[in-house]
């Protein structure tokens, strides 16, 4: 069954246009990337499908069902977003705690403390952590608490938007395990984010790269492993990455 | 032999806390001659602390303290800030991490480069003009007759880190310190953006200390490597050794990379508790 699937999506902020036609299909269970610089819609995408860009016209189907314009329940039980910067994502004065029991409440889920510590523990962070604020936590933890956050309503599809870029070396190896070990323990389906290609490499099944707003390939990750990318633009990136 | 650019011996930067003064750079040292020196470190490892105390910009409360801090003989901890504004800019200048917080928002990319270039060398209204559109020219900027008439708001980010070169280097000082110039920036503008410091700082003959939490850029464009764990210098390596680094440290942030053919099934984390004390 296709986790995702996008039929000829446009996406628009106010005037003007910035995904064209946009088709692409994510099978469930797949970890799938989307790549390219900044400006090329790829967090757009993202948006839209998590109901923050309500500009959009064509399909967004989730789990064989179309996505509504505007908020959906529906949807947000199944899809779940994390964003890039665990510094801005997590509400300043509000504990651990209240921010993950939030998406309980308003989907009126019960055994909240339970479920609490459960995700906590899952994501791995202590239990003392619980009451918390913030500002109390390194960038890694937030980052932890933000994916614990997005994992509440026990989604079958994360949305992640550049995961780890905000985040040092040695803690995003330690995020990118975490991610990792979720995936297979509770079967999810990614829709990763991200600039970074050795990422996509160890996360990531197939990937899509992006420029204006339209995708010039899709490739599977042995292409990339291989460095056999096909289009031009897909290879300037390859070169840039190693290069550097 | 000349003496060296700049030698720095023991130094030290602490910032009192409730439970007494925090030392965030432990006595380090270290020489940097006309050469591309690289210093890789994580968050708070104390890198950038390093350079801006080079500049005297660490603000009170903090504390800078070293045996020796001197740039071309001169000793920059007993200067005043009034000497520290002649070398400013005009001998050591910084390049900053992230160019829409560094650039004045209310006045066009040419007045800005024209600022820096005229507040320390004396120059007619013509000259001026045209080291501006030469050093556009240098950044790799197509335009600069364009782009010099437009406000900070009205270019990218990688322009405007390229105007941000521009202005750190109209001076010509002797000495740039970049303090992750491109983490802002996206990978194929990064390159591009280096590639740019990189040829200057050949064709000018000038220091160029390279702050960054990224490895593999660093070893590509530095001659030399100070690796920083909470504080202090771990590992210094010629660029080219970094494979063959020694320090579980340095050995533990290279591992911690995935590689663009990766195969393992989970990536190595560094112990912490291993060198907690240091």
């Amino acid at each position: 069954m296709t986790a995702i699937q996008l039929d000829r999506l446009d996406i628009a902020y106010g005037e003007t246009q910035v995904v064209h036609g946009i088709d692409l299909a994510i099978a469930e269970g797949e970890s799938f990337a989307l790549v390219g610089e900044s400006g090329s819609g790829k967090s757009t995408i993202l948006r839209a499908i998590a109901g923050l860009a309500p500009d959009w016209r064509g399909g967004i189907s989730v789990l064989g069902r179309s996505r509504r314009h505007g908020v959906d329940r529906a949807v947000a039980r199944q899809v779940q977003m994390v964003f890039q910067d665990p510094y801005g994502s997590l509400h300043p004065r509000k504990t651990i705690d209240a921010a993950l029991s939030e998406p309980l409440a308003i989907h009126g889920i019960g055994n909240r403390g339970e479920r609490v510590e459960a995700m906590l523990a899952a994501v791995g962070l202590d239990r003392r952590f619980r009451f918390r604020f913030p500002h109390q936590l390194s960038g890694g933890q937030r980052q932890r608490v933000a994916i614990a956050r997005a994992l509440m309503l026990e989604p079958k599809i994360l949305l992640l938007d550049e995961p780890t870029s905000a985040l040092d070396v040695s803690v995003q190896a330690e995020i990118l395990n975490l991610l990792k070990r979720l995936r297979r323990e509770q079967g999810l389906t990614y829709l990763l984010v991200t600039h970074n290609l050795p990422v996509v490499s160890f996360l990531c099944d197939r990937l899509a790269v992006m420029r204006h707003g339209r995708i010039v390939e899709v490739a599977d990750v042995a292409r990339l492993k291989a460095q056999a990318l096909t289009d031009p633009y897909s290879q300037e990136l390859l070169a840039a990455t190693l290069g550097g | 032999m000349t003496p060296p650019l700049l030698a720095v011996e023991n130094l030290r930067v602490s910032f009192p806390t409730h439970a007494g003064r925090v030392e965030v750079v432990k006595g380090i040292s270290f020489t940097l001659g006309r050469e591309r020196l690289g210093i890789v470190g994580e968050s708070g490892s104390g890198k950038s602390m390093t350079g801006r105390s080079i500049l005297k910009l660490v603000r009170k409360p903090g504390l800078v303290t070293a045996d020796r801090l001197a740039f071309d003989g001169i000793d920059i901890l007993s200067r005043s800030e009034k000497q520290m504004r002649a070398i400013r800019g005009a001998r050591i200048s910084m390049v900053m991490q992230d160019p829409k917080f560094s650039l004045n928002p209310v006045m066009t990319v040419g007045e800005q480069i024209a600022e820096a270039l005229v507040t320390h060398q004396k120059l007619g209204r013509t000259a001026v003009r045209r080291r501006l559109l030469d050093m556009l020219e240098a950044v790799r900027i197509d335009d600069p007759e364009r782009v010099a008439g437009l406000y900070p708001h009205e270019v990218s980010g990688g322009m405007g880190q390229r105007i941000m070169i521009a202005m750190m280097l109209i001076p010509e000082p002797e000495l740039l310190i970049a303090d992750e110039p491109t983490s802002a920036l996206d990978v194929s503008v990064q390159r591009q953006v280096l590639d740019i410091i990189d040829e200057l700082v050949r064709d000018k003959g000038m220091g160029l200390m390279l702050i960054s939490h990224d490895l593999n850029l660093v070893s590509h464009y530095c001659d030399r490597i100070l690796v920083m764990n909470a504080g202090s210098v771990v590992e210094e390596c010629a660029a080219g050794q970094l494979s063959a680094a020694r320090h579980p440290y340095t050995r533990g942030l290279l591992a911690a990379m995935p590689t663009i053919d990766e195969a393992r099934a989970e990536l190595p984390v560094l112990d912490r508790s291993q060198w907690a004390g240091t």
